[in-house]
């Protein structure tokens, strides 16, 4: 431990220079905001979660399980709401992106303080109005809210649509924000071909927050005023279009894929590095690829409509623009490999994560590929191989990346490190659990068995047992990362300022990090992860 | 160092700055801003190409004359605006209040003649959705035309009471001498809002009551 690491341990830091319950609930600090964001998305993954497991349980049989199929719709639609909403859109920008942005620009504060703490409420208050709709009644339309269901159902799809359409705002709010700090708050020397590639991630996603949210907040309020007034722009029978919904949801809800998917490529990026004693092979290459996702991203919303009665040319360009996203994305799986190549790997459990990652956004994104050309999907639509395709690109992506950096900065955001085995144990588990989860999903999907259905044909049962065999081990991982986390709080061996010895940008301040960041504005004078500088990083 | 008492904040290390931070974070939000009136554009579009007479026929129900009066208050009330900022760049805080008042009392004006519009609607029955009552429009297209004319006056509606209250907050900083030369941030960014609530006007005005 170097003397500048011990002075440092010495002075308060975020956590404890002021501790009442008023100072938390009323900070500015982006450091806090950014715990409490966890706090709440990793509620939200445990009440997702829960659902997911009881509908697991309820496929174990073709028949009736545990539930009526009623509450089966009920319990499937919570579960996509809740982690398509509630978890997988703020997780990794508002949770990570609050903590560690400023701090890997050098900056002292986000450029809206106070913007910043009404995002957090914002947040609360919608997930507060969605699960209030959640306990009410429950919603039966599916995460997507398609009409002309979802404006008839008798179910209390209203408040859950206002509940996220809150939420949009909150995401918005979030996004400006760091566009806004990107942009002014950089530290001397800090200029635009040196920003870390995980600020890259979150400044592409922030740009498709704030241009995608507006859109799925009008379409929300559109449908929640068609179920109050009736008043028929979506619902045929009144002479709207129901398709104008889809198109209009969709232009959304795949950019919001990339809402998902970008940040989690900005931590993979991070963490590739930082354990491979690397800096990133083609650093201009994955900040840009970034952007071509993000913009690629807005012109494919088409290829969830290839059954709704859209033209076949229509189909068939949306179909090329959607497979685009595959080079990009190629781009960056190459580069992350290169990385590896030839580097010092240092297989800890971030890096771990980082492999089950590659591993499953390449299988997902070569699904992808082929959902997006139109003979296949008309095959493959709506049944399990979708279901099984999303979870693979989405949730595998997220999760990997979200557990790669909670493991990542948790020496960071808490001075504390983690038991590294029991972590090994878990990480190997969740991996294992989720290709068990998910991978038999898509021999149902192609064997004809449609998504959301509450009964299937009895051959289909081994294959969903296998799937829900998945599910537990995941379950089990997960409880076990809860222990250990809550336990290295307040049991775990103090981690030094670098534990990782990383040389990110975001590793020059102390661990925990001060109330201001840094006690004098950071100098940095090299690329964001040189590893052929010996120093130590500096803790300013 | 508390930053209460001065409104420069120390963090943005220099005033240039957090003043660009600011307009820069207000043109983003004015870009969200414009996506989320978007949807209805496009919904005016598509529902215009489903039933373009019904469309027409329509828009004659409104009162094209009024909707003129109403541009030009809220151009006027843009210039005043306008006008706040210039006078406020040079630290006439008394001058730019005054501007501002003269602002919101032409956005009130253009509010009243909305409301008086609704009324005039509502009496006639040219409601959206279940409440429509027009008989000599089919309710196929008549319905949906009206339903589109609310969500967007109305939307714009509650866009201009948001920006008159973010006004009549500017006009008591400039009573408490919050702004001066050197510090108007709040009041060149209040009025960029102000601004785009005229433009959306500018669009609204004639897709609704001009074309034909």
């Amino acid at each position: 431990m170097n003397p500048s690491t011990a002075g440092s341990l010495a002075e308060p830091d975020y956590l404890n220079h002021e501790t009442t319950v008023r100072s938390w609930l009323l900070t500015r600090d982006h450091k806090r905001i950014g715990v409490m964001f966890l706090v709440l998305v990793l509620f939200a993954l445990l009440l997702g979660g829960v659902f997911a497991m009881l509908l697991r349980i309820e496929l174990l049989t073709p028949g009736p399980t545990i539930m009526g199929p009623m509450t089966y719709n009920r319990v499937f639609t919570l579960h996509g709401v809740t982690m398509v909403w509630l978890f997988m859109i703020p997780a990794i920008p508002s949770a990570f992106g609050n903590f560690v942005l400023p701090l890997m620009l050098g900056a002292k504060e986000v450029a809206f303080p106070r913007l910043n703490l009404a995002s957090v409420y914002i947040y609360a208050a919608g997930a507060a109005l969605t699960l209030f709709g959640m306990v009410w009644s429950g919603a039966d339309t599916g995460w997507t809210f398609y009409t002309p269901y979802s404006t008839t159902s008798p179910t209390a799809v209203t408040p859950i649509l206002l509940g996220v359409f809150i939420i949009g705002f909150s995401t918005i709010i979030t996004g400006l924000n760091f566009i806004t700090t990107t942009h002014t708050l950089r530290a001397p020397g800090m200029h635009w071909s040196r920003i870390p590639l995980f600020v890259w991630a979150i400044y592409g996603t922030s740009v498709i927050q704030v241009v995608a949210t507006p859109v799925l907040a009008m379409v929300l309020v559109l449908v929640a005023l068609e179920r109050v007034a009736g008043v028929g722009i979506f619902d045929p029978s009144r002479g709207g279009d129901p398709v104008l919904f889809q198109h209009m949801f969709w232009f959304y809800s795949h950019p919001a894929v990339y809402i998902m998917v970008l940040p989690a490529m900005g931590v993979i990026t991070e963490v590739v590095c930082a354990f491979s004693r690397k800096n990133i092979f083609g650093y201009r290459m994955i900040a840009a690829s970034t952007f071509g996702i993000a913009f690629v991203g807005f012109f494919s919303w088409g290829h969830h409509m290839f059954v709704s009665g859209q033209s076949t040319f229509g189909s068939g360009i949306f179909g090329v623009l959607s497979m685009l996203v595959a080079i990009f994305t190629a781009i960056k799986i190459f580069n992350w490999v290169a990385t590896m190549y030839g580097g010092a790997i240092d297989l800890k459990v971030p890096l771990l994560y980082v492999l089950g990652f590659i591993f499953l956004l390449t299988f997902g994104g070569m699904t992808g590929v082929a959902v997006a050309t139109t003979s296949l999907d008309v095959h493959w639509h709506d049944t399990y191989f979708i279901v099984a395709h999303f979870h693979y690109i989405m949730v595998g992506s997220v999760l990997m990346a979200f557990l790669a950096a909670l493991h990542y900065w948790w020496p960071k955001m808490f001075g504390r490190l983690f038991p590294e085995r029991w972590a090994f144990v878990a990480a190997c588990t969740i991996i294992f659990g989720f290709i068990v989860t998910f991978l038999p999903q898509f021999l149902l999907g192609n064997m004809g068995m449609p998504r959301r259905y509450y009964q299937y044909p009895s051959e289909m049962q081994w294959l969903n047992v296998l799937s829900t065999a998945g599910a537990s081990l995941l379950a089990f991982g997960f409880g076990l990362i809860g222990i250990y986390l809550l336990w290295s709080l307040r049991y775990g061996k103090e981690s030094p300022a670098n534990p990782w010895g990383s040389r990110g940008y975001e590793w020059f301040s102390a661990s925990p990090p001060g109330p201001h960041n840094f006690r004098e504005p950071p100098r940095f004078e090299r690329e964001v992860h040189d590893y052929t500088v010996s120093e130590a990083p500096h803790v300013y | 160092m508390s930053t209460e008492t001065t409104p420069w904040r120390e963090y943005f290390g220099s005033r240039e700055n957090q003043s660009q931070a600011a307009q820069l974070g207000m043109w983003i939000f004015l870009g969200s801003e414009v996506l989320l009136f978007a949807n209805l554009f496009v919904g005016y579009a598509v529902y215009r190409y489903y039933y373009p007479e019904v469309f027409v026929e329509a828009s004659h129900h409104l009162a094209a004359g009024w909707a003129t009066v109403q541009t030009l208050l809220l151009v006027t009330s843009s210039l005043c605006v306008v006008l706040a900022v210039h006078f406020i760049r040079s630290g006439r805080a008394f001058w730019m209040g005054v501007a501002l008042l003269v602002a919101m009392g032409l956005g009130l004006g253009f509010l009243v003649i909305k409301g008086w519009e609704y009324w005039k609607h509502w009496e006639e029955g040219a409601l959206p959705g279940e409440y429509y009552r027009l008989a000599e429009l089919p309710e196929r297209g008549g319905s949906l035309f009206f339903t589109l004319y609310f969500l967007l006056t109305g939307l714009h509606a509650v866009h201009m009471l948001v920006g008159l209250s973010v006004l009549g907050w500017l006009v008591w900083g400039a009573l408490v001498g919050r702004y001066t030369a050197e510090y108007h941030v709040p009041v060149e960014v209040g009025g960029l809002y102000w601004h785009l609530v005229d433009v959306f006007w500018l669009f609204i005005y004639p897709l609704l009551y001009l074309v034909e």
